[in-house]
């Protein structure tokens, strides 16, 4: 894959010397973007040698980028919406007319649900393919064991779901919200709304359902005066849930705050609709559960139970028409989108905006331009890039119809600013 | 913990604990009674066996929207056609895969670990491309959800009555199957002495195929069950090999009763530690447990002596 080849022979040898002067001023793409120059070829697509002076595989008609999700072993279930989004996401930047002129090529990669392989992949899309941008990783341990990959190699990942916090690095840009950004506002309202004092937390025995809880736990304590009248893990894959099932019958939580994950979501629903609690009667809040997993769990076994988000796929704004349409129309009528499904559609955009704005695919002037940069398209409506890497997004509360569909029932007036690091809450 | 109940609530409370315990007896003899006859009778040691229950679990699943949308009336009783048409499907590819590839293999029984396993991933892709990776959601009859009501508190849930209730008639066919019948009486041959089996008249082949595609066929109805209480995706099977391979080395490979007992002994023990302690801890004590003991009689809880 040579990148920074010679196509520039079709220049003009004058254009071409003017060209390998400009170069030298930093200042040159932004002023060809402004159209201070107006030959319409050279306004669209500045000179590769101008925009990629670290090698990226950017030619003057092309960039590549990689996609890294795992589209098999146990994972696939939920990265193949991520995957779907990027790639209709990229669909459309090209048909609007690329990044600084070029089209995106992208190479799709498979983590194959196993962190190493992950890492592997990442060092292989950044060394030998030299893309200008990744878009991937959906589990904690697999962006924890890319991190260092796109840190050494100097790489850019753009990072869709939502995770437990405490990281921040030059490297990544985090499209999906941090822990405190999707659990604070959640039980406020519950506690608003519903008046909830006492709380059974029940979680996966994982980094980011235990995180989560911490922080819970800090927020009902601390922050609402309640109580935590009961906190179980169970490990990745367990499907009997009877004995806490009990445990809420005994114990009568104003809310059962969870998050379960993977296919212990589907036993514990199941089970739970089962064991005869019904939840218009037991208020259920979850932060693990989106259009995706429901799909799994059957509608009818998790209709009236609460989730935390930043995104539905029934929110009602032009955006998020325009972007649903778009979606069914590539992948069919029948597929729905999740919370992390949109996150993931929003990094080639962002990353497409970046570029724009610093006039360039170098990856540290990514990483420099990226704070302040606003979506105004984005599904879930306005967002904007943190100086920490993270994104300022509103988060909601769904409640779960029989369709399989959020009623949204709740939605933050502002922004929420990203806390990667909370303070008071470790 | 307790000070701030009542007795009678918490009498209601461990009654219900009680029941819980024996629906996870159930679920656990469910998935170990295949897995016991391929595993204790012939020996295979089958890493597919939750593949061949998640295809159970497909059937199911679309013998529930074939009903859904041609026959809706007769919805109510899907579920029984649904447990027979995966009884049939599992078995079938129970028996084509003992014939392709497990028969070259008797005489190398570790190795089959190996080829079972790569079968399991090999299965899993193809779900994978056929089905979709997503998870399906299972609809069940109205009749098969919730509960029923015995006091204010106790309540019964009728999906765990039904569980047990197959694992019954499923436990007692099989040891009917293996002890009073002809078939049986022919397998329990092979199993003791092959190749005098054989010299008596035995078609041995014919019985390691159609043992092989007995257990896969009660995987396959377990997979068809599971679907009440669990998901079902390309690698929802693997939810549960674990467990089943617990169960049934801790009972001891060949006998149908150590499964049995050593189902009732650790879902016992795990689901009054899940209740005390949290989940991640009563797995690990329950593990634990099971580790010390096999260590002390690594032959399993029942053994029964056969000639070498």
């Amino acid at each position: 894959m040579s990148s920074n080849n010679d196509n520039s022979s079709k220049f003009s040898s004058t254009r071409r010397k003017l060209l390998m002067g400009m170069a030298t001023l930093p200042a040159v793409p932004l002023l060809a973007n402004t159209g201070i120059f107006s030959t319409p070829a050279f306004a669209q697509a500045p000179a590769t040698s101008a925009v990629n002076t670290t090698g990226l595989a950017v030619t003057d008609t092309e960039v590549t980028v990689g996609i890294l999700h795992s589209v098999t072993g146990t994972m696939a279930i939920s990265e193949t919406g991520s995957v779907q989004a990027e790639k209709l996401a990229i669909e459309q930047i090209n048909a609007m007319g690329g990044v600084l002129g070029r089209k995106i090529k992208f190479i799709q990669e498979d983590g194959a649900s196993d962190w190493p392989t992950f890492a592997e992949k990442a060092k292989k899309l950044l060394v030998n393919d030299k893309v200008a941008a990744i878009m991937g990783c959906w589990t904690s341990a697999s962006r924890k064991a890319v991190l260092p990959v796109v840190e050494q190699y100097n790489g850019m990942l753009y990072y869709p779901t939502f995770y437990e916090g405490l990281e921040q690095s030059k490297n990544v840009i985090y499209t999906g919200q941090e822990a405190t950004q999707q659990i604070l506002a959640g039980l406020d309202w519950v506690n608003k709304t519903k008046g909830a004092k006492s709380f059974y937390l029940i979680g996966s025995d994982y980094i980011w359902p235990r995180t989560s809880m911490k922080i819970a736990r800090k927020h009902i304590e601390n922050k609402l005066a309640g109580k935590v009248v009961g906190e179980d893990y169970f490990p990745l894959g367990h499907t009997q849930f009877n004995s806490v099932i009990n445990k809420f019958k005994l114990t009568k939580p104003d809310v059962i705050y969870a998050a379960v994950v993977g296919g212990s979501n589907v036993a514990f629903y199941k089970q739970l609709k089962a064991a005869g609690i019904d939840l218009s009667k037991q208020t259920l809040l979850t932060i693990s559960v989106t259009e995706d997993e429901i799909d799994g769990i059957g509608g009818e076994n998790f209709v009236n139970a609460y989730s935390c988000m930043k995104y539905f796929q029934s929110l009602d704004n032009p955006n998020n028409k325009d972007f649903v349409a778009a979606f069914k129309k590539m992948w069919g009528e029948k597929t729905v989108i999740g919370d992390v499904t949109q996150a993931a559609y929003l990094g080639p955009w962002l990353w497409k905006m970046t570029v724009e704005k610093a006039g360039s695919f170098d990856i540290d002037k990514i990483a420099e331009a990226s704070a302040g940069i606003e979506f105004t398209k984005a599904p879930e409506g306005y967002v904007k890039i943190h100086p920490n890497h993270h994104l300022w997004s509103k988060t909601r509360v769904g409640q779960a119809q029989p369709d399989g569909q959020f009623k949204v029932v709740f939605e933050t007036p502002e922004l929420i600013e990203p806390d990667p690091f909370p303070k008071g809450y470790q | 913990m307790f000070s701030e109940y009542s007795l009678s609530e918490l009498s209601s409370i461990f009654l219900m604990q009680g029941f819980a315990g024996l629906i996870l007896f159930s679920v656990f003899v469910l998935m170990a009674l295949g897995l016991a006859i391929i595993f204790g009778q012939m020996g295979v040691i089958n890493m597919a066996h939750g593949e061949f229950m998640i295809l159970g679990a497909y059937v199911t699943y679309f013998t529930s929207q074939l009903f859904l949308h041609y026959i809706p009336a007769l919805f109510g009783i899907y579920f029984f056609i649904a447990m027979i048409l995966a009884f049939f499907a599992s078995g079938a590819l129970g028996m084509a895969v003992e014939w392709l590839m497990i028969r070259r293999l008797y005489k190398r029984p570790l190795d089959t670990l190996l080829a079972t396993w790569g079968l399991s991933l090999i299965l899993q892709q193809v779900y994978r491309s056929v089905f979709g990776p997503r998870e399906v959601g299972v609809e069940l009859p109205s009749w098969m959800m919730g509960s029923l009501p015995v006091t204010e508190v106790v309540e019964v849930q009728i999906n765990g009555l039904f569980v047990m209730g197959l694992t019954i008639a499923i436990t007692v066919a099989v040891a009917l199957l293996m002890y009073k019948s002809a078939w049986g009486k022919q397998v329990r041959a092979v199993v003791q002495n092959r190749v005098m089996a054989g010299a008596v008249g035995i078609n041995t082949e014919k019985i390691d195929r159609y043992t092989f595609g007995l257990g896969c066929g009660i995987a396959g109805v377990a997979g068809s069950a599971f679907t009440m209480i669990g998901s079902t995706g390309p690698t929802s099977g693997q939810l549960y090999i674990v467990d089943t391979f617990l169960v049934v080395v801790f009972g001891g490979a060949q006998s149908l009763l150590g499964t049995i007992a050593s189902a009732f002994t650790i879902s016992q023990a795990q689901s009054t530690m899940e209740f005390f302690l949290s989940g991640s801890m009563a797995k690990v004590l329950t593990l634990l447990g099971v580790v010390i003991i096999l260590m002390l009689r690594p032959q399993g809880l029942f053994v029964i002596k056969v000639r070498r």
